[in-house]
């Protein structure tokens, strides 16, 4: 489905730094919903990743919160900061989700939601008139290319798994 | 739209309960839940005037997971005491949720009836074309061809074409959403849950563990390129011809809802009861 169109309008810095709160908070929101997951399915070693993940978004979320000052970041983010049918940028996707993931998947989830976000402020600051607007734009293209590396830092520790990392001697789908 | 007329600020985090969802990851449904609480959000309603009713299966786990009112029914009958609720308390608003095999086998003629009285309420429809809490049985609107253990060479029957059913029956609002794009499936909800009558709401909800060829359909929906009508015999012509991935509102028609009149005759059901007495 074409995804393309549907995106904040960014007309002054308030406006981006509500944009890239929420970004964040979204990210910290699926993660928390990633965990439970895990949790329910007691896959303890990705719950504590995607706690984890949760938390360093999380901590993102409140260092704009403090950049912002008296602004009222979070409720100027709940009024523009909507991503229609194209959805937060960093995101973990939820369909990609498996009882049996490893922390190589958990770690390719995060991957493509930072290399979107990056991906997102990348495009603000080349189409930003406002030189304030491109000028925190580019700081925070900074932030997320250093947490594409951090990510690809930590994948080092977890290799891909073999093919088999879905094999479940005790299937839940009876039909195969 | 019955209920509150003042808007509540509220987060779609304040309409989640306590109670961590048990299905599958990846399953579409964790999906339709966050589209339920950024509707409700949208709408700014108070949760407490809100009650979510449903039957049986997956999907119809959805309303232990809000900390709205909510009703886990009888297998296939959620309408029907979704309908009870709403005659009887017009100033809640009322969402009634279901999946295929609840709402279109088990509860097929509920969801005829439900149609041709417009009762104001909201039916979501999470359809993932087969029961998938009972392990991989086909539903109302699996594929022929749908080849597995239990329909070896394809169940050979045609599906069920429920957004026609619903329009010739008598629906007020018809729509089609996709699972994965929740924030869109949120303007739908609030859509349907705003206009009056009985609004039915088609979800199309992949299930990864028994129909992981579902995951396609990420790529298969598209925007319906047609605008929205409220022309009973153009939906119709687009309905029938329809391939089953537009997603947006297809139908808004005008029908006053029915709102049947409570205590209008004066009696008690003490009264009435007199007549059952043994």
């Amino acid at each position: 489905m074409s995804k393309s169109s549907e995106q904040p309008k960014i007309s002054n810095l308030n406006d981006l730094l509500a944009v890239a709160y929420q970004i964040e908070n979204d990210a910290v929101e699926r993660y928390k919903v990633l965990a439970d997951q895990m949790d329910a399915h007691n896959n303890t070693e990705l719950v504590k990743i995607f706690r984890d993940l949760a938390r360093a978004e999380e901590i993102h979320g409140e260092e704009i919160r403090r950049l912002a000052g008296d602004f009222d970041v979070v409720s100027h983010a709940r009024q523009i900061a909507r991503f229609g049918r194209v959805g937060s940028p960093e995101e973990a996707e939820i369909d990609d989700a498996h009882y049996l993931m490893t922390p190589w998947h958990a770690l390719q989830l995060s991957l493509a939601g930072e290399e979107r976000a990056l991906a997102y402020f990348t495009r603000i600051v080349e189409t930003a008139k406002d030189p304030r607007v491109k000028a925190l734009a580019e700081e925070l293209v900074e932030e997320e290319a250093e947490h594409v590396n951090l990510v690809h830092r930590l994948l080092r520790r977890y290799p891909k798994p073999s093919e088999s990392w879905a094999d479940d001697p005790d299937p839940p789908a009876s039909q195969e | 739209m019955s209920g509150p007329t003042t808007r509540h600020a509220c987060k779609p985090g304040d309409y989640k309960s306590e109670l961590k969802p048990i299905w599958c990851p990846g399953c579409g449904d964790y999906h339709v839940l966050m589209s339920f609480t950024r509707a409700f959000a949208q709408l700014g309603l108070p949760s407490e005037n809100i009650a979510v009713v449903s039957g049986i299966g997956c999907s119809s786990r959805i309303p232990a997971y809000t900390n709205c009112y909510g009703f886990h029914g009888v297998h296939g009958r959620s309408l029907a005491l979704a309908a009870g609720l709403k005659v009887t308390r017009p100033d809640l608003t009322v969402i009634v949720a279901s999946g295929d095999g609840d709402g279109y086998s088990i509860g097929g003629n509920h969801f005829l009836h439900a149609c041709r009285r417009n009762i104001d309420m909201t039916y979501v429809v999470m359809d993932n074309r087969i029961y998938g809490m009972t392990k991989g049985q086909p539903s109302p609107t699996t594929e022929p061809e749908f080849d597995t253990a239990l329909t070896p060479g394809g169940t050979g029957v045609a599906p069920f074409h429920p957004l026609v059913v619903a329009l010739a029956s008598g629906a007020n609002f018809i729509a089609r959403c996709f699972s994965g794009a929740p924030n869109e499936t949120a303007d739908i909800l609030a859509e349907a849950i705003r206009h009056p009558g009985f609004s039915f709401v088609e979800v199309l909800s992949p299930c990864v563990t028994f129909r992981p060829d579902e995951k396609d359909w990420k790529e298969m929906v598209r925007p319906a390129s047609v605008p929205e009508t409220s022309d009973q015999g153009k939906a119709a012509r687009r309905l029938m011809t329809d391939d089953g991935f537009n997603i947006g509102i297809l139908y808004r028609g005008h029908r006053p809802p029915l709102q049947p009149a409570i205590g209008g005759a004066g009696v008690e059901l003490s009264e009435l009861e007199k007549d059952f007495e043994l």
